[in-house]
C-alpha cells in the first residue's frame, strides 16, 4: 500500500526493513489502529530519525520493532526484518537474543527506567550478563565499568555501588546510553532521549550519542517531535502523521524543500526553525501558509511591528528591584542551609510588551514568577505592578492586586481542577472577585470562550474530555476573565506539540494585540522566546546574567552562558535560507 | 542509614510517651473512682484496692501519676495480676508462646500473600485472580472468633485433625491450628496489595528497559518486579501487626494457649481491669517496637531510604 | 548504502484533520460518571448492593422479615432447639428465635458500624486534611497524634475504653471507643493524597484567583482527594462491624441484654459442640453483610481507579 522508500540502487543490504507495518491497541473504547502501513529501512552505520506530534504512531513503531508495545499493543501486519528474519513471527525466546545483543533501546525518562531499588552497577552488569558479554561476574564487573566509562560517566568504577537517585537526569541518561550499547548491537533505539533533559545538556548527550555510535558503526534509529533536531543529528527523516509516513528523505532537502502540506506546517510552526528564518531575516524560506497554517516567523514579525508602536513610556507594568528568595533547605535530620534560589534579581516589563525569562531548571525562574504572583513571599526586594509596591499587601490590597495580573501554568493535565465543568473553572474568578450578578458571570465566560476560539458547548465539559492546547486555551480563557493587565506564563506552551504551541503562540499574540496585555514570559526554550518575546532576561543559578533586546542577545550574546544555551537550540546551525 | 535509625528512634519517644499517657488518661482521667471503675460490678476487698491505690498512686496529682507510672514502667514494675502474679513473671513465660505463634502466623501470611498476590498480579482479570479475591474478601470478613471456631469445630473436634486446645504443649505441631487461623484472618490485605503493585511495577519504564536490555521474563519478574513489590507489602505489615494482637488475643483465648494473648483474654473476660490495662500497654510498646523494625526493615529494602 | 530517495506521501486533503479540532463524546464525562458506567457493569455491584440493602430494610423495619419476637416467648424447653415450623433456624440456649434474634440484631450492629465510622471518618478527615494541606508545624503536632493513635490497635483501646466504661455501656460509647481510635489510618492515607493533589497547578491557578487557602483546601483539593476516603470509609464500615462483634464476643462490647449480632455469637460459643448452628447463623449474617460493604469499596475502588480504567 506504501511505495518503496528506498530504490535498490546499491547492493548494500538494508540493516532492517520495515514494511507495512500495522500495530494497534486494545482500549476501552475498542481496537484503536495506532500504525497504519509503515515501511522503511535503515542501513548499517545510517542515523534515521522519526518526526512526529504525539500520537502520529512514532513510539509504538519503535517499540514495536523489538515486541516491547504494553501489554494491550498488538502488531496486526507487515514485517519487520532483521537478518534475515520476520521479527513478528519471531518466538519469545528468538526476540529476547536479539534485545540487547543485535538491537539496543535507549527510552525517553530517565527518571523513571531505572529501577530504584538495584545499583547502577547491578542494572549495568545485568545487561552485560543477558548478553553473553562476560563470562563471570569479574568479567562482567569489568566490561560494566567499560561501558559506563564510554558512556561518559566519569569515576564509573566508584559510581558502580551507588543507586540511581544519587544521579542526575543527565548522568541517567548516560547510564541508560551505556545499557542500550552495551553488547555493540548493530542497531540502537533511541525514544526521546533527550526531550526530559535541559537544553544544555541535551546537546552533549546527543553528542556523545552520536561519536558512539559512529565509532562502533552502529545504527540509529532516533525517534523525536523535534523536526530541528532530528534533521541536526539524521542522514535521513520520517515525518509520520496519525499512523502514516507522509514524506521521508535525506534531512537538508526534506527541511529545505518540503512537499507534504504536513511537513510544511511542521516546519512553519517550528520555533527553532523560526527563529533561525527569523535571524536570517528571510521569513518568506516557507510558502506562506494558508487556511489555519501558522507560519511562527510571519507571525513574530507582525508582532513585534504591533508592539513596536506600543506606548513604551510611562511606569512599566512590572518592576522588580533587587528581588531575592532564600529558602532553608533540610540536610540530614536536624541541619538546614539557606539556599538563595533568586539572587537579587532586577527588571522591568513596559506595558504592552512581552518579557521572557529564560532559564535552564533551577534557575530560579518559576521562583521569581510565583514571588510576582504574590504565591511566594520575597525574602527582600520589591515587585512594583504598575508602579505599586506588591510585597507588602493586605487581603483586600491582594485581592485586587490578583485581579490585575493573572497567571498561565505549564501542566495543560494539573491547571485545571479535574471535577469541576470547564464553565465553573471559567468562572471560579469571577466568583472569588465577586463580580457582577450571575447573568453578567455567565456573559462574561461566553466572552473570554470566544476570545480564545473555543466553541461554548465545551462549558458543560470536564477538562479530561479536552485535548492539551484545548485545556491551555481554557486556562487562558480562566486568566483573562478578570481582564487583567499581565498575564505572567510560566512555561505555558511547554508541554504542547509543535502545532498546537504555534496556535497558542498565535493566540497570545493576537490576544496580546487586542486587548493590549503585558506578558512575562517564562521559558526554557530560548527558540520560543525569539519568536515571542520583545526583551529577554537569561537567568543562571539565581542571578540575570544578561538582559537585553532579543534580536541583540540572538545576534550578539554577550556571556558564554548565553551563547551556550544559543548553540543547544536543535537545528541552530541548519542552512535554511536556500 | 545510621541517620535514618537515629531519627526513627527518636520519632519513637513521642508516641511511648503519648501511648502510655492516652492509655493512663483513659483509665484515671475518667469521672468517679478508676479502681472501682475497672472493676465493673464486681467490688475489690480493701487490700486490692489499697495495693493498686498504692500502685497508680493515686494520692497524687495526674501528672504526678503518670511519671510515678512511667518510671515504674520501664524498671519493669508492672503490678500485680488478681491472682497474686507479677505481671512480670507472667509475662516472661507466656511471651515466648505468644512470639513463637505470632512468627508461624506472619511467616504463613507473608508465604501467601506474596505468592498468591504475584500470581493473581500476573493473570489479572483472569480466574486465579478472581478465585483468590473472592476467598480473600471472605476470610476478611469473617470475624476472627467465627473463624477460630469453626476451625475448632470442624477441623479439630468433627475431623480430629488437630488438638481443639494447645495446653501446656506448645510445639509448631501442635499450635498449628491456631497458627494457620491468625494466618487466614490477615493475609488478604497484604495479598490484595502485593497484586496491586505487581499490576503497576509491571506497567513501568523500568520494567520494559529490562525487556529491552535482553533479561527473559524469568528474570524481569523476581528481580525487578517480585522485588519493588515486596516493599509496599514490607511496610503494610506493619498495621497488619495490630490486627494480629488483636487476633492472637482472641485465637489463644479459643485455643487456649499459654500466651500473652490468653493472658489479656482471660483478664477481659473475668473483667480484671487493672490486668487488662498493664497487658494493653506492654501489648502497645510492642506495637511501637515492631513499628521500628518494620521502618528499618523498609530501609533495608529500599535504597532511596538507605542513602538518603 | 544507497542514497534515500525523497518520498512524498499521496496527499489527500480530507485527511488532514484541523489543529487541535474539538472533538467531544455525546456523553459529558467525568471521574463521577465514568466510575458509575464501569460500576454498572459488573454484575458482582448489584449483588452486593443488593445485600445492603436488605441488611438495611432489616434494621431499619425488622417486622417485614420476621414476625416472631427474638425476646418473648423464649421457652427454656427449646433450648437449643434444631429447626421447626416457623422457626427455620431453630433455637438459642435460652430458648429464643435464632431468626428472629439476627434479624433485630442487624439494627444494632449496623448502627455500631456506621456511628463508628463516621466518628472516625470526621476526625480522620480534619486530621488528614489540615496535616497535609498546612504542612509546617500543623503537619508535624497532628502527625505525630496520629502516630500515636495509630501506635494503638483501635480494639485493644476499645477493650480499655469499655473495661473502664463497664457502667456506661450502649451502642454510643462503643460506637465512640471504636471511632475515635479507628481514625489515624484515614488521616494518614488522606494527608499523603492531599499532598499530591496540593502539588497540582490547579491549586496554585485557584490561590492566585484570589481565593483563601482554606476555600482552596475545601473547594479544589479535598474533592480531589476524596475517592481514597470513600473507598476507605466503605471497607472500615465492615471493619467496625466486626469490631463490634468482637467487643462483644470478649465481653467489654454491648451489654448482654442488648440484641446484637456479636452478643449471640458469644452466647452461643458455649454450646458449640451441641448446637453449632446457633452460633453459625449470626455469623453467616455478619460475614455476609461486612463481605458485601467490603466488595462494594473494593468495586468502589476498582472503578475510580484511573490506571483500571485506562487499561479498560
Amino acid at each position: 500500500m506504501t511505495q518503496e522508500t528506498t530504490p535498490v540502487t546499491d547492493t548494500a543490504e538494508p540493516l532492517v526493513s520495515i514494511k507495512d507495518l500495522e500495530i494497534g491497541f486494545q482500549t476501552g473504547n475498542g481496537f484503536v489502529q495506532a500504525v497504519k502501513g509503515v515501511s522503511f529501512d535503515i542501513f548499517p552505520g545510517e542515523t534515521v530519525a522519526i518526526v512526529g506530534e504525539s500520537g502520529s504512531g512514532k513510539s509504538t513503531t519503535a517499540t514495536g520493532i523489538i515486541d516491547l508495545l504494553p501489554s494491550n499493543g498488538r502488531i496486526t501486519g507487515g514485517q519487520v526484518v532483521f537478518g534475515g528474519k520476520d521479527l513478528t513471527k519471531a518466538s519469545k525466546q528468538e526476540i529476547v537474543r536479539i534485545r540487547g545483543r543485535e538491537i539496543g533501546y535507549v527510552p525517553q525518562d530517565p527518571m523513571s527506567n531505572l529501577n530504584p531499588v538495584w545499583s547502577v552497577g547491578f542494572q549495568v552488569r545485568e545487561a552485560v550478563l543477558a548478553n553473553n558479554m562476560a563470562k563471570n561476574k569479574k568479567d562482567a564487573d569489568k566490561r560494566a565499568i567499560e561501558v559506563l566509562q564510554e558512556a561518559g560517566l566519569a569515576d564509573a568504577e566508584r559510581r558502580m555501588k551507588q543507586f540511581p537517585h544519587q544521579f542526575s537526569g543527565g548522568m541517567r541518561q548516560r547510564v541508560l546510553i551505556g545499557i542500550g550499547l552495551a553488547a555493540d548491537p548493530k542497531l540502537l533505539i533511541a525514544d526521546e532521549p533527550t526531550s526530559a533533559l535541559d537544553v544544555t545538556v541535551q546537546r552533549v548527550i546527543l553528542d556523545h550519542l552520536e561519536s558512539l555510535t559512529r565509532e562502533k558503526n552502529t545504527a540509529l534509529l532516533l525517534i523525536t517531535h523535534d523536526l530541528g533536531l532530528a534533521a541536526e543529528r539524521a542522514s535521513k527523516v520520517i515525518v509520520m502523521y496519525q499512523g502514516k509516513i507522509v514524506e521521508a528523505g535525506p534531512s537538508l532537502d526534506l527541511l529545505q524543500n518540503p512537499q507534504h502540506p504536513y511537513t510544511k506546517r511542521l516546519i512553519a510552526a517550528a520555533p527553532s526553525l523560526a527563529s533561525q528564518r527569523l535571524k536570517s531575516s528571510k521569513v518568506s524560506a516557507v510558502e506562506a501558509p494558508q487556511g489555519d497554517e501558522i507560519d511562527l516567523a510571519a507571525a513574530s514579525a507582525h508582532r513585534h511591528e504591533v508592539v513596536e508602536q506600543a506606548d513604551h513610556a510611562g511606569t512599566p507594568a512590572i518592576e522588580v528591584k533587587d528581588l531575592t528568595k532564600v529558602f532553608s533547605i533540610r540536610r540530614g535530620s536536624f541541619r538546614s542551609e539557606p539556599f538563595t534560589a533568586v539572587d537579587k534579581v532586577n527588571f522591568q516589563v513596559p506595558r504592552g510588551t512581552t518579557m521572557a525569562l529564560v532559564g535552564e531548571s533551577g534557575s530560579g525562574k518559576s521562583t521569581v514568577a510565583k514571588m510576582v504572583l504574590g504565591l511566594e513571599t520575597a525574602t527582600e526586594g520589591e515587585i512594583l505592578i504598575g508602579g505599586k509596591d506588591a510585597t507588602a499587601l493586605n487581603r483586600e490590597e491582594m485581592l485586587a492586586h490578583r485581579r490585575r495580573m493573572q497567571p498561565v501554568f505549564q501542566d495543560p493535565y494539573g491547571s485545571l481542577d479535574p471535577m469541576r465543568s470547564i464553565g465553573s473553572i471559567i468562572q471560579e474568578p469571577l466568583d472569588v472577585h465577586k463580580i457582577g450578578d450571575r447573568k453578567e458571570r455567565e456573559n462574561r465566560v461566553n466572552e473570554v470562550i470566544d476570545e480564545v476560539a473555543l466553541p461554548r458547548t465545551v462549558l458543560s465539559r470536564y477538562p479530561n474530555e479536552l485535548s492539551g492546547g484545548q485545556r491551555q486555551r481554557i486556562a487562558i480563557a480562566r486568566a483573562l476573565a478578570l481582564k487583567p493587565d499581565v498575564v505572567i506564563l510560566d512555561e505555558a506552551v511547554s508541554a504542547l506539540d509543535v502545532l498546537v504551541q504555534a496556535q497558542i503562540l498565535q493566540l497570545l499574540a493576537d490576544l496580546q494585540e487586542e486587548l493590549g496585555l503585558t506578558y512575562l514570559f517564562i521559558t526554557h526554550d530560548l527558540a520560543v522566546v525569539r519568536v515571542v518575546a520583545d526583551d529577554v532576561a537569561v537567568m543562571e543559578r539565581g542571578k540575570i546574567v544578561e538582559h537585553g533586546k532579543v534580536e541583540e542577545i540572538f545576534s550578539n550574546a554577550q556571556t558564554e552562558y548565553t551563547q551556550k544555551l544559543l548553540d543547544a537550540i536543535p537545528g541552530a546551525n541548519i542552512p535554511l535560507g536556500a | 542509614m545510621l541517620m535514618y535509625v537515629v531519627r526513627r528512634l527518636l520519632q519513637a519517644v513521642p508516641v511511648v510517651i503519648g501511648t502510655t499517657f492516652l492509655i493512663y488518661f483513659m483509665v484515671f482521667a475518667m469521672p468517679g473512682d478508676p479502681i472501682l471503675a475497672m472493676f465493673g460490678d464486681k467490688t475489690p476487698n480493701q487490700a486490692t484496692y489499697d495495693a493498686l491505690a498504692a500502685q497508680y498512686h493515686l494520692d497524687q496529682p495526674f501528672l504526678v501519676q503518670y511519671g510515678l507510672y512511667m518510671k515504674d514502667l520501664f524498671s519493669g514494675n508492672l503490678g500485680t495480676t488478681f491472682s497474686g502474679q507479677s505481671v512480670g513473671e507472667v509475662l516472661a513465660r507466656t511471651f515466648p508462646v505468644t512470639l513463637k505463634l505470632a512468627a508461624m502466623a506472619i511467616a504463613l501470611e507473608f508465604s501467601l500473600a506474596v505468592v498468591l498476590g504475584l500470581f493473581a498480579g500476573l493473570r489479572k482479570g483472569k480466574l486465579f485472580d478472581n478465585v483468590t479475591l473472592v476467598i480473600g474478601l471472605v476470610m476478611l470478613s469473617v470475624p476472627i472468633f467465627v473463624l477460630g471456631f469453626l476451625a475448632q469445630y470442624f477441623v479439630a473436634i468433627k475431623w480430629g485433625w488437630a488438638s481443639p486446645t494447645v495446653g501446656s504443649d506448645t510445639s509448631i505441631s501442635n499450635m498449628w491450628l491456631p497458627a494457620v487461623v491468625l494466618a487466614l484472618s490477615l493475609f488478604t490485605t497484604s495479598m490484595r496489595l502485593m497484586r496491586g503493585t505487581v499490576i503497576d511495577t509491571r506497567s513501568r519504564d523500568f520494567v520494559r528497559t529490562a525487556y529491552a536490555k535482553g533479561l527473559p521474563g524469568r528474570r524481569v519478574i523476581p528481580v525487578h518486579v517480585l522485588r519493588n513489590s515486596l516493599i509496599p507489602v514490607v511496610t503494610n505489615s506493619a498495621a497488619n501487626f495490630g490486627v494480629l494482637m488483636v487476633g492472637a488475643t482472641v485465637t489463644e483465648g479459643i485455643f487456649n494457649v499459654p500466651g500473652v494473648g490468653n493472658t489479656l483474654y482471660q483478664a477481659i473476660i473475668r473483667g480484671e481491669g487493672p490486668t487488662v490495662v498493664s497487658f494493653v500497654t506492654v501489648m502497645v510498646l510492642a506495637y511501637v517496637v515492631i513499628n521500628i523494625l518494620v521502618d528499618l526493615l523498609y530501609a533495608v529494602l529500599d535504597p532511596r531510604i538507605r542513602y538518603a | 548504502m544507497p542514497k534515500p530517495e525523497h518520498y512524498v506521501a499521496p496527499f489527500d486533503e480530507n485527511e488532514m484533520a484541523e489543529v487541535d479540532k474539538v472533538k467531544l463524546n455525546e456523553k459529558p464525562s467525568n471521574l463521577w460518571s465514568d466510575a458509575w458506567r464501569s460500576l454498572r457493569r459488573r454484575p458482582l455491584f448489584y449483588v452486593s448492593l443488593v445485600t445492603v440493602l436488605i441488611i438495611v430494610l432489616m434494621a431499619l423495619f425488622p417486622t417485614l422479615f420476621t414476625s416472631v419476637s427474638p425476646t418473648d416467648n423464649c421457652q427454656l424447653a427449646n433450648s437449643n432447639g434444631g429447626p421447626t415450623e416457623g422457626h427455620p433456624m431453630g433455637f438459642t440456649r435460652q430458648g429464643c428465635d435464632v431468626y428472629a434474634r439476627v434479624v433485630w440484631g442487624a439494627r444494632t450492629s449496623l448502627a455500631v458500624g456506621l456511628l463508628a465510622t463516621a466518628i472516625s471518618g470526621v476526625v480522620g478527615v480534619i486530621m488528614g486534611a489540615l496535616a497535609g494541606f498546612y504542612g509546617g508545624w500543623v503537619d508535624s503536632v497532628l502527625s505525630r497524634l496520629g502516630d500515636i493513635f495509630f501506635s494503638i490497635p483501635y480494639i485493644l483501646a476499645a477493650v480499655v475504653v469499655m473495661s473502664v466504661l463497664a457502667d456506661y455501656r450502649s451502642v454510643w460509647t462503643l460506637a465512640f471507643a471504636i471511632g475515635g481510635f479507628a481514625w489515624a489510618s484515614l488521616a494518614r492515607i488522606l494527608r499523603s493524597e492531599i499532598l499530591r493533589v496540593k502539588s497540582g497547578d490547579f491549586v496554585m491557578a485557584s490561590i492566585a484567583t484570589g481565593r483563601t487557602r482554606f476555600s482552596t483546601l475545601v473547594s479544589h483539593v479535598l474533592p480531589n482527594s476524596i475517592t481514597p476516603v470513600i473507598v476507605y470509609l466503605t471497607l472500615s464500615l465492615g471493619g467496625a462491624i466486626v469490631a463490634e462483634a468482637t467487643l462483644s464476643f470478649l465481653g467489654v462490647g454491648l451489654p448482654t441484654t442488648v440484641m446484637s449480632w456479636g452478643n449471640d455469637i458469644s452466647a452461643a460459643q458455649t454450646s458449640l459442640r451441641t448446637a453449632p448452628m446457633t452460633l453459625i447463623w449470626p455469623s453467616i449474617f455478619l460475614t455476609v453483610t461486612v463481605l458485601a460493604f467490603i466488595t462494594l469499596g473494593e468495586l468502589v475502588r476498582d472503578a475510580l481507579d484511573p490506571k483500571a480504567r485506562a487499561r479498560g
